[in-house]
């Protein structure tokens, strides 16, 4: 019994912190006039142990669906410009966003990033590229650039506010461009770079009433689908026609 | 008011996609050209993903097309015994044509070949046809009449058919051939094919202008029916919420665009588009020739 609560007191440092979480919500659901969505994290440390001396920092990162994505490169032939090479990149998600309490330099350590792929650098897997091209750099940083200038990836240094060690905050924009899927919530909380805590849950994004009725309806019914299609067309193009002639001949 | 895409997966402003339907539908009530060619770079351009703009574009060509084709249908301006003979052919010729792209896709680079077509062959066309009505408008001035079209080697090949709305009597040959060439381009380029077509029925087969347009329409429903069938069932690409917005502003411009076409004499007519299709050429050839600010891009992976 002495033995099992030494044990535990061994174990006790690394469990001494806790996230309790609360998400403003935690499904996200695309209706026709979806037009991007905020959510709110906050939540919570909590600990047995009086607060250490070294100042807590809590990192927040949303992850959308991964997928392998081709990333092609122009190059000038001919007098024109063509895709000349292509990397893979394995795993690319499709959204990804990145708040923290302060730089992200200081707030985490090199190599709990590469344990846990927080920064945006890291969440991007490209194994295959080394082989294929003599700079797979410059192609997942491609994929940074592109997806930032749009909106899909963001980071955020600062963004998370952290009161009394204690209760933290901080909002998370998602576009209008969302694509569907279990987007993974983490929460780290970090003491000199070191992670100390860490906290995962998912949010649900997904397509609700017509949407998510046309969406299945063109998999599964296609053929219906593209004949419902072609009603709908012919009947508008005969409905103008119609209503014109009415117009005119008034 | 911003409105989600339930396929093509974007939020984009309702009222740009109804002005964007309404502009293109108007060109295609007055020259009888389906407005793809003009609408698919349009759809690229808003950041709709380009397999979608493509498939869902076919869609809206029937609407606009089917409304168009009423009018004209009215105005006895229909060949439909030529209309049927290109559509024979156009049908053989896209799926002669998807067969083809799907090669080149396995080859890659096919969005360069797309564009290249579109430069050439707008290129061509345009000036082909800008210059034809400079000369015919100069001859109208001028007084003298405009020259009969001579006899050609069309004139002699065998199964003659009359064509009673276009005055003809000519070889079915030409007329199978034009529509298997255009159906051919038309899958490869996803656009109707109404801006080849259109010449190629004025020039190559002797077609009067007038009944050119309406018959132009008449075969392109058929064909994009056909197109967007087949995206549908293979690619899953059309999205029909973005299709009604186009097709609203299409519908309804296609009716104003072909009260204006009647208004206006055919030299006019000819020369505007050539313009148009001259203008589209000329934006496409310099982003070729232009380095592009961003040098890389994203496509999703295909195969896995």
């Amino acid at each position: 019994m002495r033995w099992l609560i030494a044990l535990l007191f061994m174990a006790g440092p690394l469990m001494a912190e806790e996230v309790v979480l609360g998400l403003s919500r935690d499904k996200v659901a695309i209706t026709a006039t979806f037009d991007g969505s905020e959510i709110l994290v906050f939540g919570a440390v909590k600990r047995e142990a009086p607060v250490p001396e070294e100042p807590l920092d809590v990192i927040v990162t949303i992850a959308g669906p991964s997928k392998p994505v081709v990333v092609r490169r122009k190059e000038r032939r001919f007098g024109i410009w063509v895709n000349v090479d292509s990397v893979e990149v394995d795993r690319a998600p499709s959204f990804y966003a990145i708040a923290t309490t302060g730089p992200l330099d200081k707030v985490l350590s090199n190599v709990e990033d590469l344990r846990h792929s927080i920064s945006i650098p890291r969440a991007i897997r490209s194994v295959g590229a080394a082989s294929a091209t003599v700079d797979p750099q410059a192609f997942t940083e491609a994929v940074i650039r592109i997806r930032k200038a749009n909106g899909a990836y963001s980071l955020q240094e600062g963004a998370v506010s952290l009161d009394e060690q204690t209760l933290f905050r901080t909002s998370i924009e998602m576009p209008a461009n969302l694509t569907e899927g279990a987007y993974a919530t983490r929460i780290f909380l970090t003491r000199g770079g070191e992670i100390v805590a860490t906290y995962e849950t998912a949010i649900g994004v997904q397509k609700v009433g017509l949407e998510r009725w046309i969406f299945n309806l063109s998999r599964e019914q296609p053929l219906i689908y593209g004949l419902m299609s072609l009603a709908i067309a012919i009947a508008a193009g005969w409905g103008a026609s119609a209503a014109f002639r009415a117009i005119r001949d008034r | 008011m911003q409105i989600y895409l339930p396929i093509a997966e974007v939020s984009v402003n309702a009222f740009l996609l109804l002005g964007l339907g309404g502009l293109v539908g108007v060109l295609s009530g007055m020259f009888g050209v389906g407005g793809g060619f003009l609408m698919t770079p349009l759809l690229f351009f808003i950041g709709i993903p380009p397999a979608v703009a493509v498939a869902t574009e076919a869609n809206q060509i029937v609407a606009s097309s089917f409304s168009g084709v009423l009018a004209h249908l009215r105005r006895k301006t229909v060949d439909l015994r030529m209309g049927t003979v290109l559509l024979i052919g156009g049908l053989i010729g896209a799926a002669l044509g998807v067969v083809v792209f799907n090669y080149l896709r396995s080859l890659g680079q096919v969005d360069l070949l797309v564009r290249l077509c579109y430069v050439v062959f707008l290129g061509i066309i345009g000036g082909m046809m800008f210059f034809e009505s400079l000369r015919a408008i100069r001859r109208s001035k001028s007084g003298k009449p405009a020259a009969r079209k001579k006899h050609t080697w069309i004139q002699k090949l065998p199964f003659k058919m009359r064509f009673r709305t276009s005055g003809l009597y000519i070889s079915v040959i030409p007329p199978v051939l034009v529509g298997i060439a255009v159906g051919v381009l038309a899958a490869i380029m996803g656009v109707g094919g109404g801006f080849i077509m259109v010449p190629a029925m004025i020039y190559l087969l002797g077609m009067p202008t007038k009944v050119v347009v309406g018959t132009s329409l008449f075969q392109i429903i058929f064909v994009t029916a056909f197109t967007t069938l087949l995206h549908a069932t293979t690619n899953f690409t059309v999205d029909v919420a973005l299709a009604v917005l186009l097709l609203i502003g299409g519908v309804i411009g296609a009716q104003i665009g072909t009260t204006i076409g009647t208004r206006m004499k055919a030299e006019q007519l000819r020369i505007l588009l050539a313009m148009m299709v001259l203008a589209v050429c000329f934006k496409l050839a310099l982003d070729l020739l232009i380095m592009p600010s961003e040098l890389y891009s994203i496509g999703a992976a295909e195969g896995h």
